[in-house]
């Protein structure tokens, strides 16, 4: 049966090294939630205090009522899936798919069935006598999935699954991940530092930064409307352009520019996505130099100079005929409803107090 | 659940405890009673530097000292530079027969040392077959094999395979595109090796080269046999207490002590400068042997087949003399199992308690190897640290001291083991454990702890995890290192010689006491036996271990 997981409070630190200060976070039941964030951010310390691997020095952790913070591991009723697979070698793919059936005192004769449920659902039923060893690095994937799964837990924990497959597998064992996990309909938290990957695969994200949560929120709130800066510019790319900010005008680079989204007075730090520029004729719009130009099929990306001599990122779809555009004077304006605004901290998103 | 918790811990917390004791008992107490011994009088119990004294002012003493330094450093020198040169042919070059080689190299350095004097003695002695045959037929004199010369031959030749052993292992860690790189920047042939092949075994050949020194600092039958005038540490060590047995033995203790003093000394100087120059190092395009031709070649081979069969030789030798007739200490013509039907109407209990003594110490070892491993791996803290290091001390203390600190330790009341097989069994556990510990612990390393975690997170006990999952993935490391060390068990003679009584004799001992006898027969065919057994353990070895380096 699967539960909703309340964190209150949370504090992880090894003697007086704080890793994780104070931390709130509710995940609903059957919902995938992906901890998202740099390395050191503390994510997966997170992930290994819920899995019981890691001492909790603060703070309660509940299993819909139950707090779990003293409970042992093994009685967690947890299914995790580690970097590595931790696939134990000494045993077939079968015995390591029967491994935690065999814990949980079921009946014998459920064990067999059950561990072929999962085998077959997993697309490895072929293999299942084989030792792992002979199993690709996708098929070890699916083997540790499938042994995570077979026990019924309340919650399924994933620690950077992905990381060690190339990009071609990734791609598909992130849609065999998403979909079974759907179909089994449980609690998933799992931690990545791809914000790509976790864009694709999750119903919320908390994107961290040194052991505290900057923001939580499904994949579009956190690309389109991100709380801070910081969130800005690791989801995604943006290129971030100084400005003063009188009511709803915005002047950046001696050019005013009109928004109706916010209401503020004082210094800014515009975030503009590469996607959010306009290339136009207009030349009293900000000139910009190309300087260079990188093709990559379905778009091209652009790099332009500024007039304050600031570099900034433009992408465009490809045109037939862009080919050498370097050196080349354009005019950009840019999509004000798209665009987010941070006082100067960057510690503000300026649209998103305006919008409440 | 409260409970479960607590129980996990004194399991662990237990053990702990129980091993602290143990070593404390076994060693840190015997030790300490060693050193009393030394610097105090054992009639007026005050403290006393006689002992001392005594040892430096006579050269008959001091002079073994420097007779050891002089004869270890020769051939740590002379072992390295043939292990490493052949290490490097075998690495490098095509080798007809290489797999074969390979196998003698390894039986040639698996044998307790004295037998290769013995044999050596057999071929090149005064009476031996090779120098009549030149004095006979020839009329050449040969040069005299006794002494320092004797002494550098048999040990060097049976030293040098562990460097082989050691750099072969470093040498399948360099990638090839290391020596590529260099040939592609103007750095090939000769100066290849000395500017970029060699740094990169530096390491590794300085803990072999500190392992040679020390068999050779505490090789004890060696120089007995075949050093005549040439008188090492050991000898004086053992004659010491072999001459004091019912009165005091500081002079052996204070002997004892200044020669852990001086391996720790060396120990930690290897240590030092290993640390400094120490990296690590993963191949990905291993180094494959190429093949060459020429006079090269034909050099190359020349070396490494005749290197090889001088250091089998004398395993060849002793065992070829056990099928022979035999009065005494001369063979008489025409062959027979004569040797062979005195040695096991003998030598009945020799045979039984060469297996059962290693055996249970075996057991032990690597029980209490296991679970140290796994505490200092795996439960770290200050008192598994304190385990860590104290397990590591037997690493630098000669054979015959822990002989000598065993014997005078438990000869008296609370504790009495002496002529017993269970002191037989503590000084063969002592001796093997830091090789024991060493090889689990890089075994155990190599496990994720993910993998634990999945166990734990699959609902298994700690207990259940660390039997199902823990144990079954260490076996093979495990049972390699156990094999590895029963043949050392077997060939054991430093300690033993000072701890076996008439029941407690072991194979070794007595091919020792026979050659000493001169009862060259039966000491052959004891001989042989048990380089038998230890040619059954390798072929096991070699089954659990498909492919795996070889590492003491």
């Amino acid at each position: 049966m699967s539960v909703a997981i309340n964190i209150e409070h949370a504090l992880k630190a090894y003697g007086k090294n704080v890793i994780i200060p104070d931390l709130d976070v509710q995940i609903q039941d059957k919902e995938f939630f992906t901890l998202l964030g740099p390395s050191g951010c503390g994510k997966t310390t997170l992930l290994r205090m819920i899995a019981g691997f890691n001492t909790i020095e603060g703070g309660d952790f509940f299993f819909n009522e139950n707090r779990i913070n003293e409970l042992d591991p093994s009685k967690r009723n947890i299914g995790m899936v580690f970097q590595n697979y931790a696939i134990f070698p000494h045993l077939s793919v079968r015995e390591n798919v029967e491994f935690g059936l065999k814990n949980r005192n079921f009946n014998k004769a459920d064990i067999g069935p059950k561990a072929d449920k999962f085998l077959k659902l997993m697309q490895i039923y072929e293999f299942k006598d084989r030792m792992p060893e002979r199993l690709s690095g996708g098929q070890q994937q699916r083997v540790a999935l499938a042994r995570a799964l077979v026990i019924m837990p309340d919650v399924l924990l994933m620690d950077e699954p992905l990381s060690n497959l190339d990009a071609k597998l990734r791609l598909e064992m992130r849609q065999a991940i998403r979909d079974i996990q759907r179909e089994v309909g449980i609690t998933t938290i799992y931690v990545t530092h791809d914000q790509e990957e976790a864009m694709a695969i999750s119903d919320r994200i908390a994107v961290m930064n040194l052991g505290v949560i900057q923001q939580i929120g499904t994949p579009q709130k956190i690309y389109h409307r991100p709380v801070n800066e910081f969130v800005a510019s690791f989801i995604g790319r943006t290129n971030m352009i100084e400005g003063k900010c009188n009511k709803n005008e915005i002047t950046i680079l001696d050019h005013k520019v009109k928004f109706n989204n916010i209401d503020f007075k004082g210094d800014v730090k515009v975030s503009i996505r590469p996607e959010e520029f306009i290339i136009t004729e207009d030349n009293t719009a900000i000139p910009a130099i190309i300087k260079d130009t990188i093709f990559l099929g379905l778009n091209t990306h652009f790099f332009m100079e500024l007039p304050n001599k600031q570099i900034v990122e433009i992408i465009k779809e490809s045109m037939i005929n862009n080919e050498n555009d370097t050196g080349k004077t354009v005019y950009l304006t840019i999509n004000t409803s798209k665009v987010n605004v941070f006082n100067m901290e960057g510690s503000e998103n300026l649209v998103i107090a305006y919008e409440k | 659940m409260k409970n479960n918790k607590k129980s996990k811990i004194n399991l662990w917390s237990s053990s702990t405890l129980g091993l602290l004791t143990l070593y404390t008992i076994f060693l840190i107490v015997p030790l300490l009673i060693l050193l009393s011994d030394s610097f105090i009088d054992s009639r007026t119990g005050q403290f006393t530097l006689a002992n001392f004294q005594r040892f430096f002012e006579k050269e008959y003493y001091y002079s073994t000292l420097f007779n050891s330094f002089k004869i270890s450093i020769t051939i740590t020198f002379v072992a390295v530079v043939l292990g490493t040169v052949l290490a490097f042919f075998f690495a490098r070059f095509k080798i007809k027969g290489a797999k074969g080689l390979r196998i003698l190299i390894i039986l040639s350095s698996m044998s307790a040392p004295f037998v290769g004097a013995y044999s050596w003695i057999l071929l090149l002695g005064r009476n031996g077959v090779v120098t009549k045959f030149f004095e006979n037929l020839l009329n050449i004199e040969m040069p005299d094999i006794y002494g320092f010369k004797g002494i550098l031959l048999v040990l060097a030749l049976q030293l040098y395979p562990l460097i082989f052993l050691y750099v072969s292992g470093a040498f399948s860690n360099v990638d090839n595109s290391l020596l590529e790189a260099s040939e592609n920047l103007g750095c090939s042939g000769i100066k290849r090796f000395f500017k970029v092949i060699f740094p990169l075994i530096l390491p590794t050949v300085l803990a072999g080269a500190l392992l040679v020194f020390m068999r050779c600092f505490s090789d004890f039958g060696t120089p007995m046999l075949i050093g005549e005038g040439f008188r090492t540490f050991p000898i004086t060590i053992y004659d010491a207490y072999m001459s004091e047995l019912g009165g005091n033995n500081g002079f052996a203790a204070s002997i004892a002590v200044l020669a852990i003093i001086i391996t720790l000394i060396i120990f930690l100087v290897q240590k030092y400068i290993s640390e400094k120059n120490s990296f690590t190092m993963n191949s990905i395009n291993k180094i494959r042997p190429k093949k060459i031709y020429g006079l090269k070649n034909v050099l190359i081979h020349i070396y490494s087949y005749v290197l090889i069969s001088l250091s089998i030789a004398p395993q060849a030798y002793v065992i070829y003399t056990s099928f022979k007739n035999v009065n005494g200490t001369v063979f008489t013509s025409g062959y027979s199992f004569e040797s062979y039907r005195i040695a096991f109407s003998k030598m009945g209990t020799a045979i039984k308690n060469t297996i059962i003594i290693p055996l249970t110490a075996l057991i032990f070892v690597l029980i209490i190897a296991v679970f140290i491993a796994y505490l200092v791996v795996r439960k770290r803290s200050k008192a598994t640290a304190v385990i860590d290091t104290v397990s590591m001390v037997p690493y630098i203390i000669p054979g015959i001291v822990v002989g000598i600190a065993l014997s005078s330790a438990f000869n008296k009341p609370p504790l009495v083991l002496t002529g017993s097989m269970t002191i037989m069994v503590i000084a063969l556990i002592i001796r093997r454990l830091p090789y024991t510990i060493r090889s689990t612990v890089a075994t155990l390393q190599q496990i994720p702890l993910t993998v634990e975690e999945a166990s734990l997170s699959l609902g298994a006990s700690n207990i259940k995890t660390f039997w199902k999952i823990t144990i079954p993935m260490m076996s093979a490391g495990i049972i390699s290192g156990a094999i590895l060390s029963w043949i050392t068990m077997i060939s054991e003679l430093s300690s033993a010689i000072l701890l076996y009584t008439g029941r407690t004799r072991t194979l070794t001992i007595e091919v020792y006491t026979q050659v000493l006898r001169g009862n060259y027969g039966v000491a052959a065919a004891l001989a042989t036996i048990l380089a038998l057994l230890t040619v059954l353990s390798l072929i096991l070895f070699n089954k659990v271990n498909k492919g795996k380096d070889l590492s003491m």
